[in-house]
Parts: structure tokens; sequence; C-alpha cells
């Protein structure tokens, strides 16, 4: 019970109601009707948030770097909102989302919102309503908002599409040998964390990440392009708070050079873009769903199709067609 | 490129050890089934003191809260539990409780609003039933 209509929910949740917030996030998430109201209010309070995103193989140390970062900035009198994101199992539809634990010294600090999100299906590292519920986060007035994802291999880069500042995190020893990391995460860096660097081969890591860098950039060089910025390494042990001032520092320079160069304006504009077929995509396919397909319709549809008593293809056209009001 | 789970309401549950107990293997046990039978369980392991578990369940907007404590302490927990969830306008999340709770412990811990109370030996299978035909539909609209 938060409120009697969207309005006074929203006004709610401008105050800092925390229930009214997080009931905000499990509506946007669950792609309920109200959400799309909801969302519609709160996106003018949005934009003033500073977006930093967090992959990294598991284990990579993801969870405490987030934890040292958001004490960080809660120093700066900053306040944090967090998204961690963890897998759902493609078989049982279920996820245990056990990043929180990391994060366990800020129960008390009203200053830090943390959220667990499971990925429910969405291939990218991402869960597909992230980008609303960071959306809701930033219109609830947080400064900064963290998302961790999950972040495994080649697939995982959507977060480069909504954050500002995406910082890949990296281990000595891990197996973590750069030449064999798959492409699409290095080329997301902005900022190359190597954390957990007290362990042996933390030089050799950064090593190989030099060699890459000045390999693209003579690649880059003879196409005639030209970056201003090359991702820094930054040494972190995450866990005793290493190297923690150098990240806020790195990450501060890389949001100014946004600021300056016109990449920030340029990148946030190609993020819309992609978002915006996204959304129209996500809510359509829920429309559809809802409307055609439920109450065992689906199934029904799928008996017919299998036993080549109905063509699929007409079916579709036939639920366009119902869609437009034809 | 993504492939969407049809729209369902997801199970969330908070899975927490409360008091100084450090076996948590129950738990775990515990919030693997629950996982398995397609639940959203946001673990946060040892030692929580009732204002982390709250805290966390209200940020978290679970539906339900299981608490599995071994120590003798749900006498203490449990009340302060309670009253922190009612302050925060979350009492309509389903408790369980569950771990070592002596039989003549029961009855009061039902008067303080536990709707499931699960002795060792219980199948898991039996818990999910319970939830799942317990688990009270979120509103946001007041009446």
């Amino acid at each position: 019970m938060i409120a009697t209509s969207i309005q006074s929910w929203v006004e709610e949740i401008l105050a800092g109601n925390r229930r009214a917030l997080s009931r905000a996030i499990t509506t946007v998430e669950n792609r309920a009707l109200e959400s799309y109201e909801l969302l519609r209010k709160l996106f003018p309070h949005s934009g003033s948030a500073r977006i930093i995103g967090l992959t990294g193989s598991p284990g990579s140390g993801k969870s405490t770097l987030v934890d040292q970062l958001a004490r960080e900035y809660r120093n700066r009198q900053l306040s944090v909102g967090v998204i961690a994101i963890d897998p759902t199992s493609p078989f049982t539809g279920g996820a245990i989302l056990g990043d929180r634990i990391r994060m366990q010294r800020h129960y008390a600090d009203p200053g830090i919102y943390i959220r667990s999100m499971a990925t429910r299906g969405s291939l990218g590292g991402l869960a597909s309503a992230t980008a609303d519920v960071a959306t809701v986060l930033d219109a609830s007035g947080r400064d900064v908002v963290l998302i961790e994802t999950v972040g495994v291999g080649q697939d995982e880069v959507d977060i480069v599409r909504l954050a500002d500042v995406t910082l890949v995190i990296l281990v000595p020893g891990m197996g973590d040998d750069v030449q064999s990391i798959k492409a699409g995460i290095m080329e997301i860096a902005d900022i190359f964390v190597i954390n957990k660097s007290d362990r042996e081969g933390a030089e050799r890591v950064e090593h190989e990440i030099r060699m890459l860098q000045s390999t693209t950039s003579a690649r880059s060089a003879t196409n005639g392009e030209s970056s201003g910025w090359t991702p820094p390494i930054i040494k972190t042990v995450a866990s005793d708070g290493v190297g923690m001032p150098e990240l806020a520092g790195a990450i501060a320079q890389y949001e100014a050079y946004l600021e300056r160069s016109e990449v920030g304006r340029q990148r946030r504009v190609e993020n819309w873009r992609n978002r915006l077929l996204e959304m129209v995509r996500a809510r359509l396919a829920e429309r559809v769903s809802r409307e055609y397909l439920s109450n065992g319709a689906a199934r029904q549809f799928a008996t017919e199709i299998a036993a080549h008593q109905r063509d699929p293809y007409a079916l579709v056209d036939e639920i366009l067609g119902k869609l437009a009001g034809n | 490129m993504h492939t969407t789970m049809p729209l369902e309401h997801k199970i969330r549950i908070l899975v927490a050890k409360a008091g100084l107990d450090g076996h948590d293997r129950g738990a775990k046990v515990i919030a693997c089934a629950l996982r398995d039978a397609g639940m959203e369980v946001i673990y946060t392991g040892l030692r929580q003191t009732p204002e982390m578990v709250v805290e966390a369940a209200v940020q978290e907007d679970v539906d339900v809260i299981g608490l599995s404590i071994l120590s003798g302490a749900h006498n203490a927990v449990v009340p302060q539990i309670m009253k922190l969830l009612k302050q925060n306008q979350a009492e309509d999340i389903l408790m369980l409780v569950g771990g070592i709770i002596p039989d003549a412990d029961r009855p009061g811990l039902r008067n303080m609003g536990v709707a499931g109370i699960f002795q060792p030996g219980t199948h898991t299978d039996d818990i999910v039933k319970f939830i799942r035909e317990n688990v009270k539909p979120h509103s946001w609209a007041t009446q």
C-alpha cells in the first residue's frame, strides 16, 4: 500500500520513501501495466545521475569493488544506488542473488540503496529492465548508480550501452590471460581494473593490456581514427581498499573527458538510438503476449503449428494485423 | 539477440541467518532448492541483525523472508524483525522461520506473525509448496 495514485506514488519516490522506490523497481522489473505511466512520470526527473558499469569474470571481486566505490562516493556526500545482476538459470527460471553479501556494512546508511536483479533470460549481461531500473534510481535522486553485471564472455557487453563509464575488472592468475579474453570485453573498457593486484601475475596482466592497447592505437592511426582516451590501468586490492582513490580519480578524469570532448553526448545519443528500438520491441512483445498468447493460447498455437495444422508466419501476420487494428 | 522469459511474477525471497550461529549449510540447501523451484533468492548469509534483515527485505521488495536460526535466538530476533517490518509498512511479507525451533515455542512465533515454521527434516518441496500457496500478491495502491 504505497499511494492512491501513480502521481502520488511518484511524489513519494521523489520525497525519499524507500518502500515506494522499492515497489516501483519491482513494478518496472515485472513490466506491470502501471510501470509505463510510472516511468513516463519519473523520466523528467532523471538524467543527472552518473552511471558506472562494472563487468568482469565471476571471482574478480566486482561486488567488493562496488562496495568500496560506494564508500568512496559516500565519503564525498554523494548518494548511491547499486544494481547487482546475477544470472537466471535457463532450466529453472530461478536465481541466487548473492552480491549483497559483500555490501553489508551499508545497511544503516540511507544514502545507499542496493537492489539485486536476475537476468531473467537476457543474454547481454544485463536484465532487460535494468536500464529502466537505472532510470528509476536516477529519478529518485541518486547521484551515482553503480551497475555490476555478470560479465563472463563475449556477449556480455550490454553494459556499455547503458553506462557512462565502463570498468572491466581483471584478476591475475585466474586464467585471465588477456590474449585469451574474448574481443568484446576488452574493447568496451573505459578503465581497466586489475583487482587482487597483490597476487602474483599482476604485472603480466598489465603488460598484456598495454601491448594490446599499443597494437590497437597503431591500427587506428593507420585508419585515420584518433581516440582522445587511452583506458588507464588501475591496480586495486578491493578487500583492503587499496587503489580506490586512484580509481575514483580515473573515473572523474574520464567523465571530464566525456564532457569536454563531445564523446559523452554522442554516446548518449547512440545509446538512446539502440535503446529506443529495444523499448518498442519489449513493449510490443509484452502486449502481444498479454493480448494474444496468454491463458494457454501460446501452447495451443504451438501444438497446431507442430502438427503443421497452422502456419506460424500467417499467424504472426494475423496478430500484427490485429495490433494495427485491422 | 535477447530471449525473454514469459512474463510472470517471480517470487523473491530473502534467505538470511540471524543470530550468531555459523552453520549455513541448511540455509544454502534451501536457497538452492528455491532457485530450482524458479524463485529469485537473495541470500545474505550469516550473522544478520534484525535491522539488516528488514533493510534488505525492503530494498529488495521481497515476497518472503526465510530466516534460519539454529542457535535458539528466535525468541529474541523474531519479535524485533516483526516490529521493524511493521515500522516499514512491510507486514505483507510472508515470514518463515526454519531451524531448531522447540515445539513449545511455535505458538508464540505464530502469534508474532510467523506464517510457517520448518523444523529439521522438512522436505524442501513442502517449503516450496507452502510459499506458493501463501505468498501474498503485491499491490501498490491503497484502496
